[in-house]
């Protein structure tokens, strides 16, 4: 075979590692609208305050610190401690329970068996919220976020697969960190699933989400399920926060990776966990392919944008609900 | 009633009063959004020396100076809006600190007699006054920055590049295809072979464009990014081990918040820069003592000498030392925005008057002229120092390659005011 194959299949598992990434980000979408019924619009934005808040408390970040030097004149940015990765995790999905508290008690408490869009519209209202709260609490500037993931093309895939291809090819080239995220992915989607299947709890997510005021009539608190699973869609959004953070540093832009699991969504379905990541793997794969046998050598490149939504679209012409998603037939 | 009617107006009238003795400057900046990290240190360093100037010598020509903030987010649609919103209120000159917003404030500058300096960013062809009377680019713009690169590469290589694969890794975006023009020409000139890649906005994922550099083995990438698909490239580049020396981005992608994510392995990466970096100035001492240790500062006082924060602070100096010469020639110290651009037109900056304002070896002398807006178009490169987290001067501040690029400038300058019905200014 050809160095040019064996590029091909290099291009394709990279897909599929990019598929795993869009699919964290994807996970936090269908648990809370499974749940819930809620699209939730603040899914990136949570991602990004969750790795914000894992910088902030690792590094001993002063909260507020701005804030608090212009009110009163000092100037203090850091307590002067910094935390194991592992203690500013826990700490830091302690954080995301409190704010699936509040947000319960805030906004989703007020809006009980409301249409869904006027849930959309709170979250969206939620989103804007959170991007300014944030930036208050932990300043806007770059963060380097290290909680000891190591990246780089993995020397050992490359030294290994370097014979296939001839000279002209270099090995196959898969980030360490793509590999960790994707076995991440793997137990955090395994979890999940047996946690929504087989727990008293699980059931009761799905019976809030087909109909709030029949979970409510067989004795299900409505407001605890609703903690439980923002609690939840928090903790994912943190790992997805992670794992891309860990690449750009912790940004603003990081609250865009939503916009990456909107087309995995669509062909996934926003109701399975398990449509999600094969959704996310059939964007990824397909977007990368796309871009390396079309995209870049026919049409300028930067094809994978579009491209994942055409795919979507493609998939939802045959199939509305997705992938994965529950048919709803409504009589009228 | 009529008591009622002269109260109002007398209000009003001392209402105004004020802000006619007071010299505008329309900030048009983006303290949030996706490109927040960079607009800000841009933002402080404007509005720190404008407060310098009002507290240290009390205002320019004794008329005090006046930053008007107007959040843009980075959308286009936010900076025009703020540019309708605030030109009345006596703008003298727009930084809008974005090419979307540049393009779409040309037509409109013009038309509203408002100068507007886009430094080092922006439509390139601004250069030439004769076409773009109200829009100036001094000291240097991208195709400049193109060339610049290009001549580092020539310096490095002994002055023969013939042969030698370059990759540009560009946004996709009017602002990242601006050099490719440029680049194509000299690939024509120089022999080398030029290979395009283009991120789509933001640049969050771009494993395909890394992937491709990692086939096609070019001897150097051009970067032509802002925002996060600066970190995501740098950061990229280290995971496929491309040596960091090779990789030279445009000055919008050489900032301290581009290099600081990667961690050390992002040494030895470098920028092209049109003037200098660090904090090694007397400006600096003055900022702290004027501006920082009076909480009078535009943000938190830590952003002082960074590659953003001196170039915002460099585009306040050229807007003051416009300003003066605005002064000095229509003979009033309240200037209008037509007072402005004639004094943008004739302003001259010399090492000697640098050295005075604090800022010796910051940037280049140069004049501008009716026909020529963009000034000297020289340049420098910087390279990142992991270890002392600081960007460091690596070459003399030389010129671009004006050969080649000229002729492109009076091209698409010409092909403009077609499109435009614009009559080019007889600048003799």
């Amino acid at each position: 075979m050809s160095a040019e194959f064996y590029y091909g299949v290099e291009v394709f598992l990279n897909g599929l590692m990019a598929g795993v990434m869009y699919s964290l980000v994807a996970l936090g979408f269908v648990l809370i609208f499974k749940a819930s019924g809620i699209f939730n619009y603040a899914q990136g934005v949570m991602a990004l305050f969750a790795a914000m808040t894992l910088v902030g408390l690792q590094t001993g970040q002063v909260p507020f610190s701005h804030l608090i030097n212009a009110t009163f004149g000092v100037h203090i940015t850091h307590f002067g401690w910094e935390l194991p990765a592992l203690v500013a995790i826990f700490l830091t999905v302690l954080v995301m329970i409190l704010f699936a508290f509040l947000v319960e008690r805030l906004v989703l408490k007020h809006l009980v068996n409301q249409e869904p869009i006027i849930l959309f519209m709170a979250t969206i209202g939620l989103a804007y919220f959170m991007e300014g709260f944030g930036d208050l609490m932990w300043g806007s500037d770059i963060k380097k976020l290290d909680v000891g993931i190591p990246q780089g093309g993995n020397v050992w895939v490359e030294n290994h697969t370097a014979f296939l291809g001839g000279d002209d090819f270099y090995g196959f080239y898969l980030d360490t960190l793509d590999i960790i995220a994707a076995l991440v992915a793997i137990v955090l989607v395994t979890v999940l699933v047996l946690f929504s299947q087989y727990t008293k709890t699980g059931r009761a997510l799905r019976a809030v989400a087909d109909d709030h005021q029949a979970a409510l009539s067989v004795g299900i608190s409505l407001r605890t399920i609703w903690v439980i699973v923002w609690s939840i869609a928090g903790f994912v959004a943190l790992v997805a926060g992670i794992m891309w953070g860990s690449k750009s540093g912790v940004q603003f832009s990081l609250s865009l990776i939503a916009l990456k699991a909107l087309p995995v969504l669509m062909l996934g379905g926003f109701t399975s966990i398990p449509g999600a990541i094969v959704g996310g793997l059939i964007i990824g794969v397909g977007e990368k392919m796309f871009d390396f046998l079309i995209g870049s050598p026919y049409l300028g490149g930067a094809t994978e944008n579009w491209f994942a939504y055409v795919l979507a679209l493609l998939f939802l012409v045959f199939r509305p609900q997705g992938l994965f998603g529950e048919k709803i037939i409504e009589r009228v | 009633m009529k008591l009622k009617l002269a109260t109002l107006a007398l209000s009003a009238l001392m209402a105004a009063a004020p802000a006619m003795a007071e010299l505008v400057y329309p900030s048009l900046s983006y303290r949030t959004g996706p490109y927040a990290a960079g607009g800000i240190p841009f933002a402080d360093g404007y509005a720190d020396y404008f407060t310098l100037l009002n507290e240290r010598d009390g205002g320019i020509g004794g008329v005090k100076a006046k930053v008007l903030e107007c959040e843009t987010g980075y959308s286009t649609e936010k900076g025009v809006e703020c540019y309708e919103s605030t030109k009345g209120e006596g703008a003298l000159v727009y930084q809008p600190l974005s090419t979307g917003i540049t393009y779409q404030l040309i037509p409109k500058v013009t038309a509203d007699g408002i100068p507007m300096h886009t430094m080092g960013y922006g439509r390139t062809s601004a250069a030439n006054g004769k076409v773009f009377s109200n829009v100036f680019n001094y000291p240097a713009n991208y195709w400049n920055g193109a060339s610049l690169a290009i001549n580092h590469l020539l310096d490095i290589n002994g002055g023969d590049i013939k042969g030698k694969k370059v990759a540009l890794v560009y946004h996709n975006s009017a602002y990242g295809k601006e050099p490719i023009r440029t680049l194509e020409e000299l690939a024509k000139k120089h022999g080398f072979e030029l290979s395009l890649l283009a991120v789509d906005h933001p640049g969050q994922e771009q494993k395909s464009q890394w992937l491709q550099i990692r086939r096609e083995k070019p001897d150097y990438v051009l970067m032509w990014g802002w925002g996060v698909m600066n970190q995501v490239a740098i950061q990229e580049a280290v995971n496929i081990r491309f040596p960091m020396e090779n990789f030279i981005g445009i000055w919008w992608s050489g900032s301290e918040n581009d290099v600081l994510p990667a961690g050390d392995a992002a040494n030895g990466y470098k920028a092209v820069t049109f003037h200098n970096v660090g904090n090694d100035f007397p400006v600096f001492d003055d900022i702290q003592k004027y501006v920082v240790d009076t909480g009078k500062a535009a943000g938190a006082g830590d952003q002082i000498g960074t590659v953003l924060y001196n170039r915002g602070l460099y585009a306040a100096m050229l807007a003051a030392e416009a300003t003066r010469k605005a002064q000095e020639l229509s003979g009033n110290a309240q200037i209008t925005a037509a007072d402005m651009r004639n004094g943008m037109e004739a302003l001259e900056i010399t090492e000697e008057r640098m050295t005075e304002l604090g800022m010796p070896g910051f940037g280049p002398s140069f004049k501008v002229s009716c026909a020529n807006h963009g000034g000297p178009g020289t340049g420098a490169i910087q390279q990142w120092d992991a270890a002392a987290k600081e960007w460091k001067l690596i070459s003399d501040f030389g010129p671009s390659d004006m050969e080649v690029i000229q002729p492109l400038i009076d091209e698409d300058s010409m092909a403009y005011a077609k499109e435009n019905n614009i009559t080019p200014r007889d600048c003799n």
